[in-house]
């Protein structure tokens, strides 16, 4: 579903099977023509947005990008979006665990239902996510004055952007898992069990070995989605400087007060973020298919 | 949901107990809180809010823009995937690796940059305004921003069906006489072409929602370059909570059609692909 | 229409497919191409069809020069393994397909393709299957479709690769009969690609026999089987047993026994001492109880399986051929009558043999 069209695949390149047999391949002209075009739209669309991050985060120098990035606000935006981080992830990666484990490894009504409300998250507005948790926990929301007698508070402070965070991540580590776990059937853990193994020994010894790239990737796709989300945590934040803002808000802030340089600087920082959660998706990538391929042989 | 039999494997009661629970207090409990909060509105009320002249202009500028984006995502999504599957160029990998780029990027860095890049003194905007071509804070500059986060949904759902493809199925087609334009059109499209909407609905219903990278690029002007989800947000900061819930309710109510039409549509593509999944 | 293909030499990287194969296929025979997976038949096959260029050689057809013409020019059908039937049209838009792709000059008018689908499926015998689509057929059904497919556009010559490769041992017994009956009303030039020696020789006029990119043999059914070539086609084709042993006085001598054929000694003009490899098949064996005399190989019987017509008798070697398993064929009433047992010791007497030199031992 959106958000999680991308699962865990190993693209092999077989191009040169394609180009080398005549019915297979096109006349050079179109094959220059869809090259020319696609990459570039590519370079237009992907490639030059990513290049002008950097470049606009370091157009005053390097030392003005430094300040910017440990400049106290800077500071507790890149802390609280690591906290942020660091709760919705291992919470949505039990959740996902116990998910896939019922749907894939039993039969049940409704099996199917509870497969999309999954996804459900996926499809909502990031807009709509945050004005759910002020609609539940804000000042005229239905636990607000009861919140407000006990001082607590949800919206405009950090839970409410773990919980907002928390849902818009909500499915992508089930939604990794479940196909994997499907195709990979129950007769391994069946076997376990009949050579006597417990729940949990079945699960640590024979599924996890068998589930952890498609795990490590959901994980990653998880984190990126974490760190960077804007809308959601906009709407529930406050924007209260130096207090529940994320790097992302921070961003805004920067921007909205024509602070371009620093702006870029934080966004250079997510960016990088990006850059490496694409790296280490690529290497899972290259490893599960190895791992399959060992299987296969 | 009840159990039939006697499980083998351990754990059915708690995993499914414990996705339901979860389930319910993190994502089901809160998006029925916007429907019943909508129900302090009369329907009069109901209606009189979310066709408010304002707001209808938020709904074309969204809905025509991100199928708009969608369009020209099945385009070049379906040309980068061919060209991914297709052919060997330098640099390959990189390109294919990027492509998720839109996934990873978080949306506020994609808006600012942008903006960078089209606003009348950016790299492109220099050269685009004074051909009369201006993109950012407009209507254009919100279409770049939907085009930029829906492709990789296009080219991750056309690709996978692309290398599964058996090259049979093309060399039968030649062999029986068929032009590479024609093998193209009548084998391999219908073949590609659950997986090609699939994409398109994908980058659409995204597009649809999507709100961090446009808000910097759009210029929010009202009843030109203003998306639904911003009107959300300019409604809560105006205290206006029961008008943000009843747009809020029309958009959840066309993200279920959405999320229901592309469950069909991928129904379909396992079915055309001979896929189990 | 005549086939003929020219010292065609193919390279998968480091693998050689074909190693300058030059074969000549006459007008109207059904030929097979038959060999172990590997050895190149296919990659011929898809050459021949214009679906895969050779590094060199040429392909002609009807003694023209093909090797430059496109696949969709070459007026050749071909029925894949798999069939690749278009899943997401009719058996008749499967059908229909090569006439509706033709230019519209050539192109006929939809009532001429319509009849012409149709007396192709009546044919094949399917006609009543024309609305249904290929996930609803069975697996013979899918492969007569795919060849009245081929047919559809008159091709000058019928290729057909494992065309009954994917099917159940008792739809393939009866495809092959109609394939060969078909075969025999069309009389179109026709080479199909197998791995299974049966098929080959029950259906084909002429087999073409293949290893490792080289053709071994050429020749109708009953020549290569009653006379192979070269050692690989003796194995290849029908049970044998080996005998490993080296040339001795124009005998072949395996460890201290001497694999004797009755009186008349085996004109070998080998070295002395050179290493062979005798072949003979289970029928052409005799078993000679007791462990007298110096005829034959010295043998133990391990197993009898005596349910059928004839007995197989499963031994193992002993002395110079320990090591070695063999296999020999008797009526019942043989075995019955020479009280065969499990665990005798027996000697093996060839009634017919074939003796190669062992090359690289």
């Amino acid at each position: 579903m959106a958000g999680a069209a991308t699962t865990l695949h190993w693209h092999g390149d077989h191009a040169s099977k394609y180009e080398s047999r005549s019915a297979t391949r096109e006349a050079p002209w179109v094959k220059g023509l869809i090259l020319g075009l696609s990459l570039t739209f590519f370079a237009v669309f992907l490639l030059l947005p990513l290049v002008a991050v950097f470049v606009e985060a370091l157009r005053k120098g390097l030392e003005t990008y430094w300040l910017a990035l440990v400049e106290p606000d800077a500071l507790s935006a890149i802390k609280l979006t690591l906290i942020t981080a660091a709760i919705a992830l291992p919470v949505n990666l039990v959740f996902g665990v116990a998910a896939a484990w019922a749907i894939a490894k039993f039969e049940f009504r409704g099996k199917q239902l509870l497969t999309t409300l999954i996804d459900l998250p996926f499809s909502v507005s990031p807009v709509v996510a945050g004005l759910i948790y002020v609609l539940i926990f804000g000042a005229q929301g239905w636990f607000g004055p009861w919140l407000a007698e006990h001082d607590i508070r949800i919206v405009f402070a950090v839970p409410g952007i773990v919980l907002a965070t928390v849902f818009v991540t909500f499915p992508f580590v089930a939604r990794e898992l479940i196909p994997l776990m499907q195709a990979q059937g129950k007769e391994e853990e069946e076997a376990a069990v009949v050579l006597g193994a417990n729940g949990w020994q079945t699960f640590w010894h024979v599924t996890l070995p068998n589930i952890k790239w498609g795990l490590l990737y959901g994980v990653i796709l998880c984190n990126a989605r974490a760190m960077g989300e804007f809308g959601a945590v906009s709407v529930v934040s406050g924007h209260i400087r130096g207090q529940t803002n994320t790097m992302p808000l921070h961003v805004e802030i920067l921007y909205n007060e024509y602070n371009f340089a620093a702006a870029f600087a934080v966004a250079s920082v997510l960016a990088l973020l990006a850059l490496v959660t694409l790296v280490i998706k690529t290497w899972v990538e290259w490893k599960a298919a190895q791992a399959q391929a060992a299987i296969e042989k | 949901m009840a159990a039939q039999q006697h499980k083998v494997l351990p754990g059915f009661h708690l995993a499914l107990g414990y996705t339901l629970v979860y389930l319910s207090l993190v994502v089901l409990i809160p998006l029925a809180a916007v429907f019943i909060k909508s129900s302090a509105l009369s329907l009069e009320e109901f209606w009189a809010v979310v066709s408010a002249p304002r707001v209808v202009a938020t709904y074309q500028v969204s809905f025509g823009l991100s199928l708009l984006a969608a369009a020209i995502n099945a385009v070049f999504g379906l040309m980068l995937a061919w060209a991914l599957v297709r052919y060997r160029f330098p640099g390959k990998k990189l390109v294919d690796a990027l492509v998720d780029l839109p996934f990873a990027l978080p949306t506020a860095v994609a808006g600012i940059a942008l903006t960078a890049l089209y606003a009348g003194n950016g790299w492109l905007g220099q050269y685009l305004e004074p051909l009369g071509i201006k993109v950012a804070f407009g209507p254009l500059g919100i279409l770049v921003a939907l085009v930029f986060i829906g492709l990789p949904f296009v080219v991750r759902t056309v690709q996978p069906i692309l290398e599964d493809l058996d090259t049979e199925l093309e060399e039968a087609a030649a062999s029986l006489g068929a032009q590479r334009w024609q093998t193209f059109r009548l084998v391999i499209l219908p073949i590609l072409l659950p997986a090609l909407l699939t994409g398109f609905a994908l980058a659409f219903a995204r597009a649809v929602g999507e709100y961090g990278s446009v808000i910097f690029i759009a210029g929010n002007l009202p009843f030109v370059s203003e998306i639904t989800p911003l009107m959300i947000i300019t409604k809560l900061e105006q205290y206006d909570y029961v008008g943000a819930t009843a747009i809020a309710v029309v958009m959840l109510l066309i993200s279920f059609a959405l999320l229901l039409l592309i469950n069909l549509l991928q129904a379909w593509t396992a079915k055309r692909t001979g896929r189990n999944r | 229409m005549s086939i003929e293909v020219r010292n065609i030499r193919k390279q998968f990287g480091s693998f050689t497919a074909l190693d300058d194969v030059s074969l000549d296929f006459p007008t109207g025979e059904l030929v097979a191409l038959l060999g172990p997976s590997g050895c190149g038949k296919t990659t011929l096959l898809r050459i021949i069809a214009g679906l895969e260029s050779a590094d060199s050689g040429s392909v002609l057809l009807e003694g023209e020069d093909a090797s430059h013409t496109h696949v969709r020019e070459r007026q050749v059908g071909f029925v894949f393994q798999h069939y690749a039937l278009f899943r997401h049209m009719s058996v008749f838009d499967n059908v229909a397909f090569g006439l509706r792709v033709k230019p519209r000059k050539e192109r006929p008018s939809e009532a001429v393709i319509r009849k012409k689908v149709h007396e192709l499926l009546e044919l094949v015998q399917l006609d009543w299957l024309a609305d249904r689509f290929p996930a609803q057929l069975s697996g013979g059904q899918r492969q007569r479709i795919a060849l009245a497919r081929a047919l559809a556009v008159e091709p000058r010559v019928l290729l057909l690769d494992e065309p009954f490769g994917a099917l159940d041992a008792k739809v393939r017994k009866e495809l092959r009969r109609w394939l060969r009956r078909l075969h025999d009303e069309l009389h179109i030039t026709s080479i199909f690609v197998t791995h299974d020696q049966e098929e080959a020789l029950e259906v084909a006029d002429r087999v073409v026999l293949m290893d490792h990119g080289h053709v071994e043999q050429i020749g109708t059914p009953e020549e290569v089987y009653r006379h192979p070539a070269t050692p690989f086609v003796y194995g290849f084709l029908g049970a044998v047993n080996h005998f490993h042993g080296r040339a001795e006085d124009g005998q072949v001598r395996v460890g201290e026994d001497l694999l004797h054929r009755g009186q008349d000694a085996l004109a070998l003009t080998l070295d002395q001492g050179a290493p062979v490899v005798a072949f003979a098949r289970p029928h052409e064996l005799d078993i000679l109880p007791g462990e007298a005399g110096n005829l034959g190989v010295a043998a133990k019987i391990s197993r009898i399986l005596a349910f059928g017509v004839t007995a197989r008798i499963e031994l193992d070697g002993v002395n110079g051929s320990s090591g070695q398993h063999f296999e020999v064929e008797l009526t019942r009433e043989q075995v019955e009558r020479q009280g065969l047992a499990e665990g005798q010791p027996v000697r093996l007497v060839p009634s017919r043999l074939k003796v190669f030199e062992q090359k690289g031992a």
